[in-house]
């Protein structure tokens, strides 16, 4: 088990440091250099001579990459171009808020796509599934930017429950941001919802016309006991991986949710960040949105690891 | 002799209901009784519908089945009659089913322990301590090794063997009335086979519980059963003793069933039964076996037979009984070896491992090659038939032949030419005469692609055909595989499993090969139509001249076909020589101990066991591979050094320390 875990762990390191490699080049690939593109046709005279040396592009690309992979290890990931601050100040903000958001609709979503995802597949082709997956399949096919618009309409400016886009600056106190993230946390749960659901379901199903289900029911295990102890761990592996990509898709890839609703967390920041082509700052968040992939997955891989004996012990019992 | 019935089974229909609302029998009007402390053996092939009872049996009806009438009363309960609350009661505690695969019945995130405890809690009222001791008492009944170490593991932890005893146990821990068998060693080696089936005798001695033991094998019915139950196509067509009905068969389907299977004692294909069973659940007027029957006369055709008595029971026919059936006799080979060598291989080692970062960073060894130190000749039209248990490495060399797995060293040649190990890096001309057919031929013919399709893709691949050309080959083909030409236009779908395999036949001679690796070809298939297939592949073999190497775990189908045999134990060949040779004493160890494991459809036959059925996951570092199970072993020389090639006839080699005419002589094949 612990071979298994320290091989994944191994594999995650390489990917990130290879990452980093990707981003690093790509940057460099661009036409220019980060100054020039930052200040477009203003570049000249002292301001660029000034930015040039502070992001010390005299130096050699190799000696900067080291210099900037170095900085990330020990959090320090360079000084935005246009907020004129620490990267990592700024992405701490960012994260918190992005955090926040994220819980929240994890902690609303995960729970229900479970209980939803193995209601629906005890019950297969029965009117309670049936309606079950195709509100699902509904969730996935509405684009979350019209899930939004819709409930901001009726919530926000018909009934004026909760604010229709957040107006606190990102700074704001947890108390503060609360009343925003209801709304945005709802769509984003609707959404991933429906995705693990789907994907529950489908490992239930699979899990119950198994053998060693039907040995069970023969065995007389009473159904209570049947879907605890024979069913639902097996029928959790498939779903365990969903989950851990659909919380890095929360933590990292909520743009438009975050755009849509002005909530100052780390998707809204990247998109200013384009917008402003402060490319340090692009650099540093596509680094830290692969790291959550990554972590995630590694994450999924280990939780996999405990869930399913199979695997745990597979490489003892040689 | 008075008999309390047990289990009582009273014209039970059952089956499923068609979308026009037509019932479509699975079952037919089955009466059976299954007295207490009596083992029954219900025999059949795929599609009979004998799981179908088994499962009846505990009220249990697979998704999607109906009785329509009829019975199924056991110990005083109307199965389908009473609440699902009593029937859960029941199962598992009064009634218990051991399953085909155990592996696959065990659920897998539950160690053991808490599974053989979880039954024991719903089916007895002992407390948490005296559960623990009754745990130990079943695994040590069963025969596990210290049970406390086997409690606490994952099912995938434990071998075939272990995995079938471990459900054995849960049922016997309940105290089970009747146990209901489902092909419990189908699946399993040979030698652990015969183990579970003397464990199984002793069980039935030692506590009288009723056993109703579903097969498709007679051999292994004929090594439980004090009575069997022969069923076709949902009917019962014969029952009675063990010993009369397989002595004396009345019905012609049982007849023609016995004939079928392959024998040890005979260099002889037996006859396959012609026709197809019939479509499960399918209109019917007269008897089911009308079709495929010699003897069947024009009432057959009309009129359902009833059950009749026969000396030994009872038999569903109208000439049961009747002396107008010939003896059906099966086809004597004839070697059709020729001169040339065909295919050659030379000290073939064969690896799955290779050493990643971490186990050079944890200092691990290398494990023993999987293969090693095996060579073989084959000439043109001739059969080199390789046997061993699961894991022995028999695939593994098929797959190193056919490029699929490049062996570490050794030579392979074909025709005089040396080939490379890699499929890549072969030429056409190379792959041409060297083709597979697999065991599986559900999973090696595409789905998506019809008969004619599958045929077309070698000829195109290796030949320059006109479109009118390449028609009529496909129609050789499908000819010479003794299928009508109307299945070119049908997908794999629509064929039987014998169908299936005939096509990956003619699929592997769409080629013209020199040489044919047929790899358990036949173990997928009922054994009314293994014959067929045997029998076909001799044909070709005399028509084409092609080798065959020829990979089985059964002995008596190797037997029938081979000219040369190789046994192999963990990869590395134990004895090798003409059929006749390895068949007669002496013999290695090895080669012994799966002699008296082979089960014949006698019930005077009984296996001898003479090495553990515990498996070895890798083969030794040093000295002869079958040490650590070997009845003969002699002393630290067998652990040590490499065993000797013995030379008892020319031609024939026995690796072993022990001297020829030291060498076991028993005389295992009679």
């Amino acid at each position: 088990m612990l071979r298994t875990i320290l091989r994944r762990f191994g594999f995650a390191a390489f990917t990130i440091v290879f990452v980093s490699g990707v981003v690093f080049v790509s940057v460099e690939a661009l036409p220019g250099d980060v100054c020039t593109a930052f200040f477009q046709r203003y570049a000249q005279g002292p301001r660029l001579e000034r930015c040039i040396e502070e992001q010390g592009l005299k130096n050699p690309a190799i000696e900067r990459y080291a210099l900037w992979i170095s900085g990330a290890f020990q959090g320090d990931l360079g000084t935005s171009l246009k907020k004129r601050r620490p990267i990592s100040d700024l992405l701490a903000e960012r994260f918190r808020n992005t955090v926040l958001l994220a819980s929240a609709a994890a902690a609303i979503g995960i729970p229900l796509a479970l209980v939803f995802g193995f209601w629906a597949g005890v019950r297969r082709d029965k009117p309670a599934d049936l309606v079950v997956s195709t509100v699902a399949m509904l969730a996935m096919t509405i684009p979350e930017f019209v899930t939004a618009s819709v409930l901001m309409f009726v919530f926000a400016i018909s009934l004026n429950w909760f604010p229709a886009v957040t107006i606190v600056p990102p700074t704001a106190s947890i108390a503060d941001l609360l009343p925003n993230i209801i709304l945005p946390v709802v769509v984003l749960a609707f959404v991933m919802t429906a995705h693990i659901l789907r994907m529950t379901r489908a490992s239930v199903i699979e899990v119950m016309t198994s053998d060693f289900i039907q040995m069970a029911r023969l065995k007389g295990v009473p159904p209570r006991q049947l879907f605890w102890r024979h069913l639902a761990p097996s029928a959790l592996i498939p779903a365990v991986n969903v989950i851990a990509l659909t919380i890095a898709w929360l933590l990292g890839g909520v743009v438009i949710i975050e755009q849509v609703f002005n909530y100052p967390g780390v998707g809204n920041l990247m998109l200013q960040a384009i917008y402003d082509r402060d490319l340090p700052l692009v650099q540093a968040i596509a680094l830290i949105f692969a790291m959550i992939y990554i972590v995630a997955n590694l994450l999924a891989d280990i939780a996999m690891v405990i869930l399913d004996p199979r695997i745990r012990t597979a490489k003892e019992t040689r | 002799m008075t008999e309390t019935t047990l289990i009582e089974i009273k014209n039970l229909t059952l089956g499923f209901t068609s979308r026009g609302g037509q019932e479509r029998p699975i079952l037919r009007d089955l009466s059976l009784n299954v007295a207490a402390g009596q083992t029954i053996g219900i025999v059949g092939e795929s599609g009979s519908g004998k799981s179908t009872v088994a499962l009846a049996m505990m009220g249990y009806l697979k998704p999607g089945l109906k009785v329509f009438s009829g019975h199924v009363v056991f110990d005083g309960h109307d199965m389908f009659e009473i609440s699902e609350e009593a029937r859960t009661r029941l199962r598992g505690g009064s009634i218990a089913l051991i399953p085909q695969d155990a592996g696959q019945s065990l659920t897998p995130t539950m160690r053991v322990g808490d599974q053989i405890d979880e039954a024991l809690r719903l089916h007895t009222r002992l407390n948490a301590e005296q559960r623990q001791s009754k745990m130990g008492e079943i695994l040590n009944r069963v025969r596990l090794p210290s049970a406390q170490d086997i409690a606490r593991r994952y099912p995938h932890e434990l071998s075939g063997g272990q995995q079938q005893r471990v459900v054995i146990g849960m049922a016997l821990g309940t105290g089970a009335k009747a146990l209901l068998l489902d092909e419990p060693t189908t699946g399993l080696d040979v030698t652990t086979q015969a183990h579970i089936l003397q464990f199984l005798r002793s069980l039935v001695s030692d506590t009288g519980v009723s056993m109703v033991y579903v097969s498709h094998d007679l051999g292994v019915i004929a090594q439980v059963a004090d009575r069997i139950a022969v069923m076709y196509a949902g009917e019962l067509v014969e029952l009675g003793g063990a010993r009369g009905l397989l002595a004396s068969p009345a019905h012609p389907y049982t007849r023609a069933l016995l004939a079928s299977i392959p024998r040890l004692g005979a260099k002889v294909i037996p006859a396959a039964l012609d026709g197809f069973h019939p479509i499960v659940g399918e209109d019917r007027q007269g008897c089911a076996f009308v079709a495929r029957c010699p003897i069947a006369q024009e009432r057959c055709r009309a009129t359902v037979p009833a059950m009749v008595d026969v000396a030994h029971g009872q038999a569903k026919c109208f000439y049961a009984d009747s002396d107008g059936m010939e003896k059906i006799e099966g086809t004597p080979v004839v070697s059709t070896r020729k001169d040339e060598v065909a295919v050659e291989a030379d000290d073939l080692a064969i690896s799955y491992h290779h050493r990643g970062i971490i186990d050079l960073l944890l200092g691990k060894e290398v494990p023993p090659d999987t293969v090693a130190r095996v060579g073989f000749s084959v000439n043109k039209g001739e059969t080199l038939g390789l046997v061993g248990e699961s894991g022995c490495g028999k695939s593994t060399i098929l797959k190193a032949l056919s490029g699929l797995k490049a062996p570490k060293h050794g030579r392979m040649v074909i025709d005089g030419q040396e080939i490379p190990g890699r499929v890549a890096q072969r030429t056409l001309d190379v792959i041409k005469p060297l083709q597979m057919v697999f065991q599986n031929a559900d999973s090696s013919l595409n789905p998506r692609r019809s008969v004619r399709e599958i045929l077309q893709a070698p000829l195109r691949l290796y030949f320059e055909l006109s479109h009118q050309e390449m028609e009529t080959r496909c129609e050789e083909l499908i000819d010479a595989v003794r299928l009508p030409k109307t299945y070119l236009d049908r997908f794999p779908g629509q064929l039987s499993g014998g169908e299936k395999q005939r096509v990956a036949i003619a699929r592997a001679f769409a080629a013209e090969p020199e040489l044919v690796l047929c790899d358990e070809i036949t173990s997928a298939l009922d054994v009314s139509v293994q014959a067929a297939a045997l029998l076909l592949l001799k044909q070709l073999q005399e028509m084409r001249g092609a080798a065959y190497v020829f990979v089985s775990h059964d002995l008596a189908v190797v037997r029938a076909i081979s000219d040369q045999i190789a046994v192999l134990y963990q990869g590395r060949i134990c004895e090798s020589g003409p059929t006749e040779a390895v068949f007669r004493p002496p013999f290695h160890p090895y080669t012994e101990v799966l002699l008296g494991a082979i089960l014949q459809p006698d019930p005077d036959a009984v296996p001898r066991l003479l090495a553990d059925d515990v498996i070895d996951r890798e083969p030794p570092s040093t000295g002869c591979p079958f040490q650590r199970r070997c009845s003969r072993r002699i002393d630290a020389r067998c652990d040590e050094i490499l065993p000797p090639p013995r030379h008892p006839e020319t031609g024939h080699v026995i690796y072993c320390h022990l001297e020829t005419d030291e060498l076991p002589a028993l005389n295992a094949v009679e």
